[in-house]
């Protein structure tokens, strides 16, 4: 396959950047999105320039470490994947791709495409924690049944990989989704229970403070969620919140 | 210097009590001015941060990733062992324990086995108070399955994400402490050396990666929680950026390098498509609770199924060969992982693999999926349901249990694997070996521990499945937090460490040294291109089979490499920024010196035990043959300055509780 | 952190959307019940009852107040809502695929909201000025036939007539734009009912603008439609209100909504313009 690939680069995070073009030939169909840069950046160090700084490290979609903003959708064209599981068959040879880091004020870029999304971690120290010493001397695990139903959501909930898609998906670039997942998680399970109020406001409010936007229920995030995080949870929450803050 | 394992006293069950009981504390007054430097954030390094800085210590955090959460340890699948017996079907912590020696090729510390067998309820006890929601069944309670190398059902689970929840939840608990400032976190940092003084690990010289800053940090002890180095082989199940850098470091700073021979392959990977290949993507284990292995009977069929003239469901019951089932009746498709590797190797390597490459077995559902339809036919009453809605049935049941991973696979392969048998081939999943500790999971130098897959102790030669994520969280959170406070009770006095000590300074230096010379090389190659290189030679000569000749061969070509390397790399960008080639160079560098220490080790041992296979011993069937008498020993190396320099020390594996006899799965 | 939160944070933004917004829509329903009167033939006098009760009966004046401040509040938390929400991606994508993954209308709240807006303004200038400060908004007259002369009579409350001719020779005045008093005595004698059904028809059938009047009419529906398919499903699950059980019913109920609703409101005009004999 014959692409052109037009690479948003920027040298730092002062400096502006700015979209470059870069033809790419002899791309195999059974590649992944990342190798598929592999390539690019070998013939760059082979010429001696800089290649395209990009997140990975798993590269088998569980991680979350690898973003990317490919042709106008946060991980690509497919859905239910990350980039580095989205696949070059999902391309035409002679296609033209946009590549370009999430975009959002509370993730600044880095180099490249590289951005710095420790504001999710900082909401996450906020409340992102059930309040049990990793002592050892818990009760025995199957003193408390949890309904199965409660517990698959929570786990459901729980699978999220904090990509960021979500924000660099919404207009707003609100962090509604990846926060609701975090209080939802702990929210269905009685453990949890005992301080979801707390957990809520400390994590909305450390939310705000990152300068993500707003959530006007677009649902762009729960279509290019990697991992099908339901808007469900972004309700649950709005419910928790509700619920916290009158009381 | 001898080694001294330091196992206490007593019989095997109460050796860790007594041991607990007996040791020095630390008040929690003096714990405030006691740092400890963890690196590494998975699940070993997560919870031993978490849990020490819960303690009172002031823990710093280093991780390369982004954020903790990044771990490799996220990409465990299928589940994590505990002696609950939860099933009543006769587990134990002695089953346990016994177990995972079996397992490991009786190549493991009884002592540290044991211990990790005893503390393993309390895994699952500590994960669910913190919110971890582990599979349960409709009544409430937790459900378990089975893994290989067991006859029990004592694996804990999150469908097929595992590792993904433990590891969050002990970030969770990390979070906890870093939103109170117990932890400081160094996200985006590389540690590049371990500073001594005064004969004690007293800090560590890190690279900030956003900014390339070279950075100091001290405390008065350092646990090194870095993981695996699997990614010697290139390929492996691996995260990209899994490296030996810290380990190794500390190797070359005085710390022994245990057994780095043993290593696993595990047997359920997604084959190679191509050269273009970066990374090799696991398929749980859990998936051979269900699926069937097998290759054709006939060679022309396999022939006809590699040239896509015949598809495998072509094929009729009677020219399939189920060979784990036919082979080890008694265990079948659950045989371990070692077993379960080399038998698939040596049904390609006859010729009846069945994809392109001849590098491949068929995983196959179809028989899971008409069993779980005709059950749930049955449940739902529907006496005489025909094919279509038993399979539709049978598939709605597997999609649960695996839904993930099969879509993980269908991405992949873009083969839909309901319908087609999956194509799996093993990859270097896990590695056994790492650097020596002792019951203390300390180092040989003194106040540098290692816990995690990143040490030595537990699988011996061969890791039972759900037995990792079971190893790290016990490290980290029951282990390491007593053993720590023991050593570090005498140092209550010794106050802030200074990081402008001449040691500070000295190891600084040479690690901007090293950096300098790789920017300033202006060689002709890529990093990627000699770790490529690195990668054939392990996998061809130090793989899944070894012989004296071909790792002698390995040997040479890794240091020539080693040489070409260091003389032709090119690495792009400058010291003083983000610079992701200036990254890889350091780790492949570390790689280009642990492969040659590999193969050495491989070499030396003369047997074949678990995932370390030499062809030369070998039973009439196949099976690997051990030499007890000869190397029943941790095979410890020091570093002395070359590889092929390194010195060998042995710690002798005493055996009191279990017999030792040859591992049989029939 | 609970008073504070409830007016600052991100998601009290988003309740009070969603507050204001579905009280806004029970507005609507009530409003459209009110019009849906200019459909019946010969009904000017009962519309014309309903116009005087809409704006002398105090639960209604508290509704109306209440439905005041929540236009109010809607546009300008929208406001606030779509300045954060523009400023917390500071560099726009170059490419943008959007349409994969949302609605047009849900991405295009702020400017659907605002031609509304517009409407409503201009919609009240129209309509609700005259009726609430037009010192010459016309009263409901009648023309009967006495003793086979035709004559013109003001429609009173009370079920009356006053004859027009006494009112021209100010035997009866009119005073605050709808009372009759007696001309001598300056005694209020009877009320009358403001002509909202007059200038309703004749707006959208005057020669030169009726047209006009009635397309852009139709065409704010049409926003007004965009605007209620995102919103009204929105409102509910910003205030919690989402469960796989009845999400199907709350979004089938804001479809019908979305379509019906601003449907009725269109058909108003374009009867009166196109088919009602003047």
């Amino acid at each position: 396959m014959k692409l052109t690939l037009k690479i948003w680069r920027q040298k730092n995070a002062k400096e502006t950047g700015k979209i470059v073009d870069y033809p790419i030939d002899g791309i195999e169909p059974d590649m992944s999105f990342l190798e598929m840069l592999d390539v690019l950046n070998e013939g760059l160090i082979n010429k001696g320039d800089d290649p395209v700084a990009f997140d990975h490290d798993c590269r088998e979609g569980i991680c979350g470490m690898c973003s990317l903003f490919i042709n106008g959708e946060a991980h690509g064209p497919d859905r239910g994947v990350t980039t580095c599981q989205l696949h070059m068959r999902m391309f035409k040879d002679g296609d033209t791709i946009f590549i370009e880091p999430f975009r959002a004020k509370a993730f600044p870029v880095i180099k490249d495409l590289v951005t710095d999304r420790s504001s999710f971690d900082r909401i996450q120290h906020a409340g992102g924690f059930i309040s049990v010493n990793t002592s050892g001397n818990t009760i025995d695990a199957n003193t408390i049944p949890i309904n199965k139903h409660d517990a698959d959501r929570s786990f459901d909930a729980a699978t999220c990989i904090g990509c960021g898609a979500c924000v660099a998906s919404c207009k707003n670039s609100s962090a509604m989704l990846f926060v609701s997942a975090k209080v939802s998680q702990f929210a269905l399970l009685p453990q949890g229970r005992i301080e979801a109020h707390d957990r809520v406001l400390n994590m909305v409010n450390q939310m705000d403070h990152e300068g993500f936007g707003n959530c006007t229920n677009t649902g762009a995030c729960e279509v290019e969620c990697p991992k099908g995080i339901s808007l469900e949870n972004i309700a649950r929450m709005n419910r928790e919140y509700l619920s916290a803050s009158i009381k | 210097m001898a080694l001294d394992s330091k196992i206490p006293q007593g019989p095997i069950d109460d050796k860790w009590t007594n041991y607990k009981n007996h040791i020095n504390l630390v008040n929690p007054a003096n714990k405030r001015n006691l740092d400890i430097i963890v690196v590494g954030t998975g699940l070993a390094g997560g919870s031993a941060a978490a849990t020490l800085a819960e303690l009172g210590y002031n823990v710093k955090a280093f991780c390369f990733q982004d954020s903790p959460r990044r771990a490799h340890s996220i990409a465990a699948q299928g589940g994590i062992n505990a002696a609950k017996n939860y099933q009543g079907d006769g587990d134990s912590t002695f089953r346990l324990f016994y177990d995972t020696v079996k397992g490991g090729d009786y190549r493991a510390r009884e002592a540290n086995v044991h211990r990790l067998a005893e503390v393993s309820a309390n895994i699952i006890d500590q994960c669910v108070a913190q919110g971890v929601p582990l599979a349960r069944e409709y009544g409430g309670l937790l459900d378990n399955r089975s893994f290989g190398g067991t006859l029990v059902s004592r694996t804990f689970y999150a469908k097929g994400q595992t590792g993904q929840q433990l590891l969050l939840g002990a970030y969770s608990a990390m979070n906890r402490q870093i939103g109170r400032g117990k932890i400081k976190m160094h996200n985006r940092h590389e540690m590049l050396d371990l500073v001594i003084v005064n004969g004690k690990a007293r800090g560590i010289i890190a690279r900030n990666l956003i900014t390339g800053e070279i950075e100091r940090h001290s405390a008065h002890a350092v646990v090194i929680a870095s993981g695996g180095y699997g990614n010697v082989f290139f390929l492996s199940t691996n995260a990209m950026g899994s490296n030996a850098t810290a380990a190794w470091k500390i190797h070359k700073k005085g710390a022994y390098f245990a057994n780095p021979c043993y290593t696993q392959i595990h047997p359920t990977c997604i084959p190679v498509s191509g050269d273009h290949q970066s990374k090799l993507t696991l398929m749980s284990e859990s998936l051979r609770n269900d699926g069937r292995i097998w290759v054709p009977k006939n060679l022309e069929d396999a022939k006809a199924i590699r040239e896509g003239k015949k598809k495998p469901t072509d094929l009729s019951e009677s020219e399939r060969d189920y060979y784990l089932e036919r082979r080890y009746p008694s265990f079948g498709n659950l045989v371990p992982r070692d077993v379960a590797s080399r038998a698939a190797k040596e049904r390609c390597d006859a010729g009846y693999g069945v994809n392109k490459t001849g590098e491949a077995v068929y995983l196959d559902f179809a028989a899971a999926i008409e069993r779980y339809g005709k059950e749930q036919a049955y449940i739902k009453g529907l006496e005489n349901a025909d094919a279509k809605t038993i399979y539709k049935l049978g598939k709605e049941v597997v999609e649960n249990k695996y839904g993930n991973l099969f879509q993980m696979y269908l991405k992949i392969v873009d083969e839909d694997p309901y319908v087609t048998p999956m194509m799996i081939y093993p990859a270097v999943h896990y590695t056994m070996g790492g650097t020596w500790v002792d019951y203390n999971l300390m180092t040989t130098i003194p106040g540098c521990f290692s816990i995690g897959e990143s040490n030595f102790s537990d699988h011996g030669a061969n890791r039972l499945g759900a037995s990792a994520l079971m190893q790290g969280l016990a490290d980290g959170y029951f282990v390491l937090p007593y053993t720590i406070g023991d050593y570090l009770a005498p140092d209550i006095k010794v106050g802030p460490i200074s990081t402008d000590l001449p040691e500070f300074v000295a190891a600084e230096e040479n690690v901007r040294t090293q950096l300098d010379k790789f920017i300033n090389n202006n060689g002709s190659h890529s990093v990627d291109h000699f770790h490529k290189k690195l990668g054939k030679i392990m996998w061809d000569k130090v793989g899944m089979a070894r012989n004296a000749q071909g790792l002698n061969e390995a040997i040479h070509e890794i240091a020539a490499l080693r040489e070409e390397f260091y003389r032709d790399v090119k690495v792009t960008g400058t010291l003083d920024s983000f610079n992701q080639e200036l990254e890889k160079a350091m780790r492949v560098a570390d790689f280009l010196e642990l492969g040659e220490l590999f193969a050495k080790d491989a070499l030396h041992r003369n047997e074949s035990c678990g995932g370390h296979f030499r062809e030369e011993y070998q039973t009439d069937e196949g099976e690997a043959l051990r030499d007890d008498e000869n190397f029943a020993y941790v095979a410890a190396w020091e570093y002395k300055g070359k590889p092929s320099d390194a010195v060998l020390h042995k710690e002798p594996l005493v055996f009191d509780n279990v017999k030792l006899v040859q591992r049989s799965y029939k | 952190m609970a008073k504070s939160a409830l007016l600052k944070s991100s998601l009290a933004k988003k309740y009070w959307m969603a507050l204001t917004g579905l009280f806004l829509c029970l507005f609507l329903i009530g409003h459209l019940a009110g019009n849906l009167q200019l459909l019946v033939p010969d009904n000017a006098l009962n519309f014309n009852k309903y116009a005087l009760f809409m704006t002398t009966n105090p639960a209604v004046k508290i509704l109306s107040y209440v439905t005041y401040i929540s236009i109010l509040f809607h546009s300008i938390d929208g406001a606030v809502l779509v300045f954060q929400n523009q400023a917390a991606r500071p560099i726009k994508y170059a490419r943008n695929n959007a349409a994969a993954n949302s609605p047009w209308a849900s991405r295009n709240m702020g400017i659907l909201g605002t031609v509304i807006l517009i409407f409503i303004v201009t919609h009240m200038v129209t309509f609700w000025a005259p009726m609430h400060f037009d010192k010459k908004m016309p009263l409901q007259t009648t023309t009967i036939d006495v003793q086979g002369q035709k004559q013109e009579f003001y429609l009173t409350t009370d079920g009356g007539y006053i004859p027009k001719a006494q009112v021209d020779q100010n035997a009866i005045i009119i005073k605050d734009r709808t009372d009759f008093y007696d001309g001598n005595a300056k005694v209020k004698i009877k009320e009358g009912y403001k002509d909202l059904y007059k200038i309703t028809i004749a707006f959208f059938k005057d020669p030169k603008y009726g047209l006009i009047a009635t397309i852009l009419y139709v065409i704010s529906m049409a926003i007004l439609a965009f605007h209620l398919s995102h919103g009204f499903g929105s409102a509910f699950q910003s205030l919690g209100a989402n469960n796989p059980k009845y999400n199907g019913l709350i979004r089938g109920f804001g479809k019908w909504f979305a379509i019906l609703v601003p449907l009725l409101f269109a058909i108003i005009p374009l009867y009166i313009h196109f088919i009602l004999k003047a």
